[in-house]
């Protein structure tokens, strides 16, 4: 897994609350078999129209926004527990993600991505949504040692799982750390009779 | 100390390890899996160069991207098709059990496992599927994880969890006429939000789900998540037994006598303290209708549509073409959806045939009737409900997710309602542009008779 330690970028503001997997990557561009290419279709039925034309009131369309970081309305990643909703935003370019609230499922597939899930309070991201919509060139830094988020209209510190913190900041994945269980595992199956 | 809670019991005889200041290592009973979320979990396996550590814990089915007509014939779609392949040439590389399509026990992998016995009190299980909630009727613990971490229970058995609060939701009292398990569960979720469960895994308690069938608790656990909590579980009792009793996989003999003493310990301690709790008063529930574009924005069928003010809520009245104040009663309805791991189960049908025995279906009406498994349609067939639905102008498909993800070719065209016993109302679930209207199938067969939203109140009392 990649590593993340801080990052200093423009953000891309989206306050829908409730987004939901099925908008994020609708079901079905699910049939592939690898990890690659799901960014294109990121959002894909609010970026394009039926016919494939690009919507021009949808953010992602909008030439003034660019960044890797994206802010999103309340309770971002509900719904299905498809992981290739964070591989749509990682290969479409995100590395963070601010919201006031997330979705279980949707935080650990990021966080075995190496997409930050940064979480705020609901005042502080109506602030930042609001400023970056009117100051899109803002840059925005994250810093993950500190868990802090630091913006022109002030900071928030955020929490993370430290072991979570670990693996990001050093690039290392749960497989890697569960496969050198192996025995404490088997222990455990002796007795386990389920 | 306070008691324990019933998911405290079953998750703490699962805990292998603990990682100071971080998650517990939780062992995983059984991982089931199918032909979407596991592809690219078997790629990180060959990339690595592991093998699966316990086959005998892994069933895998073919639901999500498979046809519901002539499932016989080759699949028309090249990418279905090389997702059904490469499930069954992964399965076979590692020695995997395969229901694949066409197979007796082929089925929705939320209805194929309880059906068969592998879904059991006191177990964990893991689907790379946000319905896995649905096993938690059982008193198991069943969550949906994403395709790392299914390729973290293929490579170790194990996950990486931070244990989850607990919430309880009690529902107490009468149900009313009309009332199903579908009801109960979209209710409780337009009251609490689709947010309120997050981070909680959350236990359904009283008497209305006491005196619920196992296919009505499952509906119930399904939709857990719909309120944003991880997994629901219901204490097993002898409703439970009786159910995974003599199923193929079940223990037999001596052995679910020994299981039978130990799932009878599987109970909420009477001073277990929850970190948070609803109540509910089963009088209050009606049968229950969407409006919106999330499951928690449901009504009671003969209320009107409320007026809230975020811009969200409008968004989804814009898409839904809905304006607040307005009934839902009258508007007319092309489509109708049963099925999903929702309501697929024979208790299901044996509702919806109940209200169509006699009738016809409206002529306007397209309507997709998708049994949950091989097994359901089998059913179906024997208890000669088949001849109702036939008789009616229905016709019956065959076993998979279909319209509730619209994977395969069951979609809802753009515009068009459907009246649905799925899970979801998102925007575009059902198909580009369709709009879906949750509810029971009770209440969904009523709409296909009448071509439009009926007050089934009135009919029923």
């Amino acid at each position: 897994m990649k590593k993340f330690v801080q990052l200093t970028d423009t953000a891309i503001p989206l306050p829908t609350e409730n987004i939901d997997t099925d908008q994020i990557i609708p079901a079905r561009f699910l049939k592939a078999t690898r990890k690659d290419g799901f960014g294109q279709n990121l959002f894909r039925d609010w970026r394009y129209d039926n016919n494939g034309t690009p919507t021009s009131d949808f953010v992602l369309n909008n030439a003034k926004f660019d960044g890797s970081i994206l802010i999103a309305g309340n309770n971002f990643g509900c719904g299905s527990s498809r992981e290739h909703a964070a591989w749509a935003l990682s290969t479409y370019g995100f590395t963070v993600i601010v919201s006031s609230f997330f979705a279980d499922i949707f935080r650990e597939n990021a966080l075995n991505n190496g997409l930050l899930p940064v979480q705020v309070s609901s005042d502080f991201l109506k602030s930042l949504l609001a400023f970056v919509t009117q100051n899109p060139k803002a840059e925005i830094t994250i810093n993950l040692e500190k868990q802090i988020i630091k913006t022109p209209i002030g900071s928030n510190e955020f929490d993370i799982d430290p072991y979570k913190k670990t693996c990001l900041i050093n690039g290392y994945d749960d497989i890697d750390y569960l496969i050198l269980q192996k025995e404490k595992i088997a222990e455990f199956e002796l007795n386990h009779t389920l | 100390m306070a008691g324990k809670t019933l998911f405290d019991k079953v998750w703490d005889a699962h805990v292998v390890d603990q990682i100071k200041n971080g998650p517990q290592l939780l062992y995983i009973d059984k991982h089931l899996i199918h032909e979407v979320t596991s592809p690219q979990a078997f790629e990180e396996l060959k990339n690595r160069g592991i093998e699966v550590a316990r086959p005998d814990r892994t069933i895998a089915t073919a639901d999500h991207n498979t046809p519901t007509l002539n499932q016989h014939l080759p699949i028309k779609d090249p990418l279905s098709r090389n997702q059904l392949e490469q499930l069954a040439v992964n399965c076979h590389k590692h020695n995997i059990e395969l229901f694949g399509l066409g197979h007796k026990y082929n089925g929705i992998v939320h209805v194929m496992s309880p059906e068969l016995g592998i879904t059991q009190p006191g177990m964990t299980i893991v689907c790379g599927d946000s319905h896995t909630s649905t096993h938690g009727a059982f008193g198991a613990i069943a969550f949906g994880i994403g395709t790392s971490q299914v390729a973290q229970v293929f490579a170790s058995q194990c996950l990486l969890l931070q244990k989850p609060k607990k919430l309880r939701v009690t529902v107490q009292g009468t149900l009313k006429n009309g009332v199903l398990p579908k009801d109960v569960i979209l209710y409780i979720i337009s009251q609490i939000g689709t947010d309120a469960g997050t981070g909680y895994f959350c236990e359904y308690a009283g008497n209305v789900f006491e005196e619920m069938s196992m296919e009505g608790r499952m509906t119930v656990c399904n939709m857990s998540i719909e309120m944003g909590a991880r997994g629901g579980i219901i204490a097993p009792d002898e409703t439970t037994f009786d159910y995974v009793k003599g199923r193929k996989y079940a223990p037999k003999g001596i052995e679910f006598t020994s299981k039978l003493q130990y799932w009878k310990t599987l109970k909420t301690d009477s001073d277990a303290i929850f970190d948070k709790e609803y109540s509910f008063n089963a009088a209050d529930i009606a049968p229950m209708i969407t409006y919106g574009t999330n499951p928690g924005m449901g009504i009671k069928i003969n209320e009107t549509i409320p007026e809230f003010e975020q811009d969200s809520f409008h968004k989804a009245l814009d898409y839904m073409g809905f304006e607040a104040g307005k009934t839902l009663i009258d508007l007319p309805i092309n489509y109708v959806f049963i099925g999903s791991c929702t309501n697929s189960r024979i208790e299901d049908f044996r509702e919806a045939a109940r209200y169509v025995k006699g009738r016809q279906k409206a002529s306007n009406v397209t309507a997709w009737l998708v049994p949950g498994s091989q097994q359901v349609a089998k059913q179906i067939h024997e208890e000669g409900l088949i001849t109702v639905f036939e008789t009616a102008g229905f016709r019956l498909r065959q076993p998979g997710c279909s319209a509730c993800l619209a994977m395969n070719d069951d979609k809802i065209p753009t515009g068009e309602y459907c009246v649905s016993t799925s899970n979801r109302n998102f925007e575009g679930r059902q198909g580009q542009g369709s709009r879906t209207i949750l509810a029971s199938p009770l209440m969904a067969a009523a709409t296909a008779v009448e071509g439009k939203i009926v007050d089934i109140t009135k009919q029923l009392n």
